[in-house]
């Protein structure tokens, strides 16, 4: 239990043993976990910002479908009642449309009529005046009593 | 010198007994040739061994370095590297100033002292014996003759070396922080002090003795505490072997809470190492 040159030698090698682990051993090894525990930090603050920007994203996502939503519900609103009126519009034209054609109808079926009453006249005139004739021709002249005649059918 | 091997005592004796190597007048002379070779007698186990389990703990430590990546680590460097974050939270909660020395040092200690205390766990007889086998066939001795102590930590030279070196680094600290007049102001204004200059004078060699005591006690309770705790838990690894089937039991017994002794005392000193390195490098007293 006495003391005697170990001593020297232990402290000779614990020095040197030191003096490695301050050169080769400590700084790598604790440079190692710091830039680790550096990137683990720089990593949970990334996610961070991931989870907020998600969560943001969201938000702004629900906003628009709801906007998006909504628009096209006041599109399809304002198409029902663009139809509505364009039915309505529509009805009422072709209701006037076909008003006209039966209106134009019906006086075409007038001016028919007249013509053919008109012509129906001038042969029930003809026909009065041929049997006039017929009756007259034993008697008169059929020149000198056309006047007459014609005043009739003017008459008529 | 048979006899003397036959008895309890003797066996105690010869497993407390270092391989010793001395220099004498007819060149190299080993173990009883060196009794009386005083102070330049040199303990080759206990420096073979210690030095080894530091090569050991360089090695380690040293490729673990070389393969650290900054990615996900293996299970190799995440064990090295709990090591290292272990000593060095213990050294950012102690240690107040700014070194690059301390973490390392204490690094050092810490897996040193661990490794060398470790060699307690390896039953008492194995490595002696084997020692002596070898010593006996290869070499011809006396298988009594051959000595070898495997645990470094229970050879006083050892743990004084490392409190030596602890203290120099401490009286280094002081000197550098506080300068040769604060480190000599500390040592004898202290802890008495008066404002008369007289009395001031009468006081500083009370101060003087009380603060070199002080300081010289903590080398002291380094390298005894260790040292101490360590070739205790020996001695009685050593009683246990000698007691026959016995042992077993409480062998194992004994091991087990040594496991915690072990780990505890390379812990304690490298703590103490730290916190008497802190006190050194801090200015207030």
């Amino acid at each position: 239990m006495n003391l005697n040159a170990t001593l020297i030698g232990e402290l000779i090698a614990f020095t040197v043993f030191v003096l490695f682990c301050m050169k080769y051993v400590w700084p790598p090894l604790n440079g190692a976990i710091e830039a680790r525990q550096k990137k683990i930090e720089d990593g949970l603050a990334a996610s961070d910002r991931a989870e907020k920007d998600l969560e943001l994203a969201q938000k702004k996502a629900a906003e628009q479908l709801k906007d998006a939503k909504a628009q096209a519900a006041d599109i399809i609103d304002q198409a029902k009642k663009r139809a509505v009126l364009i039915v309505d519009e529509e009805t009422l034209r072709g209701q006037q449309e076909r008003e006209s054609i039966i209106a134009q109808g019906h006086s075409e079926v007038e001016s028919e009529r007249n013509r053919i009453t008109e012509e129906l006249r001038k042969q029930v005139a003809t026909l009065a005046v041929i049997g006039a004739e017929r009756i007259l021709e034993r008697e008169i002249n059929q020149a000198a009593h056309s006047d007459i005649v014609e005043k009739l059918v003017a008459e008529l | 010198m048979a006899a003397e091997e036959v008895t309890l005592s003797g066996h105690i004796q010869h497993h407390l007994t270092n391989a010793k190597m001395c220099s004498t007048d007819t060149g190299l002379a080993f173990n009883k040739a060196c009794t009386d070779s005083g102070f330049w007698t040199w303990h080759i186990d206990t420096l073979a061994w210690s030095i080894g389990l530091g090569l050991i703990f360089l090695w380690i430590f040293r490729s673990a370095a070389k393969k650290s990546t900054l990615g996900v680590p293996g299970k190799f460097q995440c064990f090295i590297e709990i090591i290292v974050e272990f000593v060095g939270d213990n050294v950012r909660d102690t240690f107040h100033g700014k070194s690059k020395l301390i973490a390392p040092l204490a690094l050092t200690i810490f897996v040193w002292v661990f490794l060398m205390n470790l060699m307690d766990l390896i039953p008492v007889d194995f490595i002696p014996a084997l020692a002596g086998f070898v010593g006996e066939t290869a070499f011809g001795m006396d298988s009594h003759d051959v000595y070898m102590k495997i645990v470094p930590t229970t050879d006083i030279n050892m743990t004084s070396a490392l409190a030596l070196g602890v203290f120099i680094l401490m009286v280094g600290f002081s000197i550098k922080i506080k300068g040769i007049g604060g480190f000599i102001k500390e040592l004898t204004l202290h802890p008495f002090s008066s404002n008369n200059m007289f009395v001031q004078i009468i006081l500083i060699p009370f101060n003087l003795l009380l603060e070199l005591i002080a300081l010289v006690s903590k080398p002291f309770s380094l390298a005894l505490r260790l040292f101490g705790n360590l070739y205790a838990g020996e001695l009685i690894f050593i009683l246990i072997g000698a007691i026959g089937f016995m042992q077993l039991p409480l062998h194992f017994v004994w091991a087990v809470f040594h496991i915690l002794v072990i780990t505890l005392q390379a812990f304690l000193f490298m703590m103490l190492t730290i916190v008497y390195l802190s006190m050194a490098s801090s200015d207030n007293h």
